[in-house]
């Protein structure tokens, strides 16, 4: 477990985020990640994130669901097992088009359902680090990473500048690990506060 | 601070005018060549190639009018940053509704039996299954039909329009509210009607029944998403147009993007319809049904078949669906293009085969008339842009559309 050192400002409102973020960028700082209880729109762009490349993932799982129903298909009808069927012929690709989509279908969802709790570590029995529990409420939560060079008293600073409610330090391990969230539960107690 | 009233510009002038040109030059050589020609196939080249093109540049422009009124309902207000687009394209309705009723006339009283066999009643007489259908396949069915729909189209189309006008000047709440409602009450009506003649019956009078003995029942919804598809494609030309002459200030990457969303999404519909259609004819394999994919998969139609298959569905399904490429001027335009193209040999392969039998050209008189229609959108969309300012103000969802994020 690699303890990293973060900076947690907390914001009530939507309209004092979007400039704050923008602050905060320009100044320099390398975000974690900024909570929010629902999805807000345009957050990322503002945050600076990449475009994601889960359905370039998705495409390729796609791609391989097809060629699995394809080739499997072409194979038992042609060469393994070829039966006259209505009088078709062994190579009756209209026939196959529903199966192959149904499985270029459930490649790319299960592919892209899968990738996405392997990026974001989600899984049974996963624990992470929460740095605000009203962050699933109606607190917008802004984590700051620390690296050697940040001073810490000047980001404080500048979050309560910018409009953040609630400013602390959090000592947290950044992945994941094993544990269970009905032992050891530390969800509503006070933040480690280095 | 962008432009509000569109002016024609000389460029656009120049283009119209070309287009125009060229079409009426070949509207007039065809109408020597090919209409009055003694050569029977000539003839029926000549109606058939105006029927395709009647057809299927009416139902673009109208599926513009089908656009306003499907949001309307949904009460969306994204589209309202362009909403006066379709709006112009809209107005076309009357115009090509009253040119495609020249050529069913045309048809009709030229006693054009290679067109509509169904029209030679000496043949329907001898032919129990047309004799069978003669209460719905008949001329003055087939007129009264025709034109109550091009009415009606044209009629709600022009109140739609009408009442958009009303947002260019302030209101306050309570008229909002009416104004809402008002356009929900006209847009309900344009949708019911609509369904009951694109989405059934009209593609069952003026295409299918080219190929009289037989009939498909996903015929309508596949010609109702193919022009769909196409009048977006048409709108998205046009936002991107005036976008580029630094129109529509509120139009941002989101609209274009939602648009090309549309696009890739209808195209993705249209083949799931062309493959329905097809698939359940295939499996059966019962000769009355094959016969309509007999020469149009095997005969001489067997490259337009795939060709279609090619443009309509796996360039747009592969070059859309990235994210980037809907939000990207240039791709678009490219797509949008080549879908209208596409949709356009669509229905060209809707028409031919059951016409011009194997015969058929791809020649100077079908890209003419293509032409002269692109020549006559042009025309008449940009004088209808030019009529009111290009941005509804004071519609109530405005705001909606300029924060519009998808």
């Amino acid at each position: 477990m690699a303890l990293k050192k973060f900076v947690v400002g907390c914001f009530e409102d939507e309209k004092v985020l979007f400039p704050a973020v923008a602050k905060v960028r320009k100044a320099g700082y390398k975000f974690h990640d900024i909570y929010t209880p629902f999805p807000v729109h345009g957050l990322d762009s503002a945050m600076g994130l990449r475009e994601t490349s889960i359905h370039t993932a998705g495409f390729l799982y796609g791609l391989v669901g097809t060629t699995t129903a394809v080739t499997f298909m072409t194979w038992v009808f042609t060469k393994d097992w070829p039966v006259n069927i209505g009088g078709k012929p062994n190579f009756a690709l209209p026939a196959w088009i529903p199966i192959t989509f149904e499985l270029t279908v459930l490649c790319a969802a299960v592919g892209m359902v899968l990738t996405f709790c392997y990026i974001c570590q989600l899984a049974p029995f996963v624990k992470k680090h929460t740095f605000h529990a009203r962050a699933t409420d109606d607190l917008f939560v802004m984590v700051i990473e620390c690296g050697e060079k940040t001073n810490e008293d000047e980001l404080k600073a500048l979050l309560t500048s910018v409009g953040a409610q609630e400013v602390n330090t959090q000592i947290a391990e950044e992945g994941w690990w094993i544990g269970r969230y009905d032992q050891e539960q530390s969800l509503y107690k006070e933040p480690n506060i280095a | 601070m962008s432009k509000q009233q569109f002016e024609i510009s000389a460029g656009y002038k120049k283009w119209t005018n070309a287009l125009l040109g060229v079409g009426i030059l070949t509207l007039v050589l065809g109408f020597i060549f090919l209409a009055t020609s003694k050569e029977e196939l000539n003839q029926t080249r000549f109606w058939a190639v105006l029927l395709q093109n009647s057809v299927f540049f009416l139902l673009v422009v109208n599926a513009s009018m089908f656009f306003i009124c499907a949001t309307t309902l949904a009460m969306g207000g994204w589209q309202m940053a362009f909403r006066r687009v379709p709006e112009a394209i809209s107005s076309l309705v009357p115009v090509f509704g009253v040119f495609a009723l020249v050529v069913f006339l045309g048809i009709i009283f030229g006693h054009q039996y290679g067109i509509y066999h169904w029209l030679d009643k000496e043949h329907v007489e001898h032919d129990p299954i047309l004799k069978g259908k003669s209460a719905f396949l008949n001329p003055t069915f087939f007129l009264t039909w025709t034109i109550i729909s091009l009415f009606m189209w044209s009629w709600v189309g022009a109140k739609m329009r009408k009442l958009s006008s009303q947002a260019d000047e302030k209101m306050d709440k309570e008229q909002s509210k009416k104004f809402i409602w008002t356009n929900t009450v006209w847009a309900s009506i344009f949708i019911v009607f609509f369904a009951l003649t694109v989405g059934s019956t009209i593609p069952w009078l003026w295409l299918m029944s080219i190929d009289a003995h037989w009939f498909s029942t996903m015929y309508s919804w596949y010609t109702l998403i193919s022009s769909f598809v196409a009048g977006i494609s048409l709108v998205a030309i046009y936002v991107i147009y005036l976008k580029n002459q630094d129109y529509l200030e509120y139009v941002t990457e989101e609209h274009l993007h939602d648009i090309g969303k549309f696009m890739f999404a209808f195209s993705v519909f249209w083949t799931y319809l062309w493959y329905s259609q097809f698939m359940l004819i295939w499996y059966a394999n019962i000769p009355e049904e094959t016969i309509y994919f007999k020469p149009r998969m095997q005969g001489v139609y067997r490259g337009i078949f795939f060709l279609n298959l090619i443009t309509n569905f796996a360039v747009p399904f592969l070059l859309l669906m990235r994210r980037g490429s809907k939000r990207n001027y240039t791709t678009v335009t490219f797509l949008a293009v080549l879908i209208i193209l596409g949709h356009w040999i669509d229905f060209y392969q809707m028409v031919m085969p059951g016409t011009v039998n194997e015969h058929y050209t791809l020649g100077w008189f079908e890209f003419g008339i293509l032409s002269l229609y692109a020549g006559l959108i042009m025309f008449f969309v940009g004088r209808g842009l030019a009529k009111k300012p290009l941005v509804a103000k004071f519609h109530p969802f405005i705001k909606e559309s300029t924060i519009h994020h998808t």
